[in-house]
């Protein structure tokens, strides 16, 4: 009842929904990085939606099946093989005993979600199964997986329809260029008007410092800065606050040049001002940006923040009454 | 034998050097194997080598050292 792992592809993760409750403790509630195609890619093989499956960033990995199980791929366009066979992302397919389920080259996002039936069973820590290798938390004992494991699977319980799938309505991903909506925080008085302004101005550009942990941008107008004398025990830059706690989505910019998004792997707390957060509804789409891709922040205020996590359950709801 | 395209499986910056201060893997004109690393990828703080899918000879590098490539984009064409 094992999965086993050929290759790994890149950065290749078991991920559920993460572990909520520990970030005082600066252990972050990690989970998938797009939450919405783990749970879809769960639903269409029939399981929880928060059962672990596997995370992988632009290569897929290769795996052999030891049972007959049922897959789903969400996420990125990387289109999954069954013994060298295309099969669709986002829909749910057959894999036999010995067949190898691999992948083609990546189209267009950056993550997939690979659901098993049955789910991943390796061992839950602090709630979860989540990997977060930082901490040597979860995973394959605390790390990513790699070629050479075992993987083993859970018993699936309800039966689904081979090739049953989601409209392509329902398929979030980034626009080109992407729109990640912003609402300003406690510290956006820290930077002059004009810069308040240029930050939404401007078009972004992803970095290659871009992982779990947090996605950095390059290429908009340096952010000024307002005079002030620094307070006790803030560092001497201006970016320099003293230190506070960071939320998930937070964007820091150190020294006003490269804004840094932090996401599901965030570190807890640290000296670096943040200009405001991007908001829950769109930090899924971070998830799926590529290196170099162009990106455009979207001021919003709690109202509109508010109504767009309101439309992504929505969302949600339709895709769980569509899957049950 | 037939034009042949190698292209990145990654998104990233590549590079046709091992190391900055080292000389390119191969130049246009060289003859290739099946399994050279013509060039890095870097991207998530970690480098990925890019190798030759077919024997060849390296007719160009559309991709210069240091530039910003697309999943599937071409980084060399063999002849």
């Amino acid at each position: 009842m094992t999965v086993n792992v050929i290759s790994a592809g890149i950065a290749t993760t078991i991920q559920d929904l993460g572990r909520p409750g520990y970030y005082h403790l600066g252990i972050p509630m990690g989970g998938a990085m797009d939450r919405l195609a783990l749970k879809t890619a769960n639903l269409l093989v029939g399981n929880d939606e928060g059962a672990a499956g596997l995370e992988s960033v632009f290569v897929g990995p290769e795996l052999e099946f030891t049972r007959d199980v049922t897959v789903a791929v969400c996420g990125a366009e990387l289109p999954p093989k069954v013994d060298g066979e295309p099969r669709d992302t986002w829909t749910a397919f057959t894999v036999k005993a010995g067949q190898v389920l691999s992948f083609d080259f990546l189209k267009s996002g950056a993550r997939i979600y690979i659901a098993i039936s049955g789910g991943i069973t390796t061992p839950v820590h602090l709630g979860s199964r989540s990997t977060y290798a930082i901490g040597a938390l979860g995973g394959v004992n605390g790390r990513p997986v790699q070629p050479g494991d075992s993987l083993p699977l859970g018993k699936s319980s309800k039966t689904v329809k081979d090739g049953i799938s989601v409209p392509v309505a329902l398929r979030r991903g980034p626009s080109n260029p992407a729109e990640l909506r912003v609402l300003p925080g406690l510290y956006w008085h820290r930077i002059t008007e004009q810069s308040q302004d240029s930050f939404f101005e401007d078009t972004w550009k992803v970095a290659n410092e871009a992982d779990r942990m947090g996605y950095r941008f390059q290429g908009g107008r340096k952010l000024e800065f307002v005079e002030r004398e620094q307070p006790f025990s803030a560092g001497a830059d201006p970016s320099n606050i003293t230190d506070a706690c960071y939320p998930y989505g937070s964007i820091q910019v150190p020294s006003g040049s490269e804004p840094i998004v932090l996401h599901r792997d965030a570190v807890s707390g640290g000296g670096y001002f943040m200009l405001g957060c991007v908001i829950s509804a769109d930090m899924d789409l971070i998830g799926q940006l590529q290196p170099n891709m162009p990106v455009r922040f979207v001021k919003v205020d709690m109202e509109a923040a508010l109504a767009a996590r309101k439309e992504q359950a929505a969302i949600m709801d339709e895709i769980r009454e569509l899957l049950s | 034998m037939a034009k042949h395209d190698v292209k990145s499986p990654i998104p990233g910056t590549f590079y046709r050097k091992p190391a900055p201060d080292q000389a390119s893997y191969f130049e246009i004109g060289d003859t290739v194997a099946k399994g050279d690393t013509l060039g890095l990828v870097e991207v998530m703080k970690t480098f990925h080598e890019v190798k030759a899918d077919a024997d060849g000879t390296i007719a160009d590098f559309p991709v210069s050292d240091g530039e910003p490539v697309m999943a599937g984009q071409i980084i060399a064409e063999l002849s």
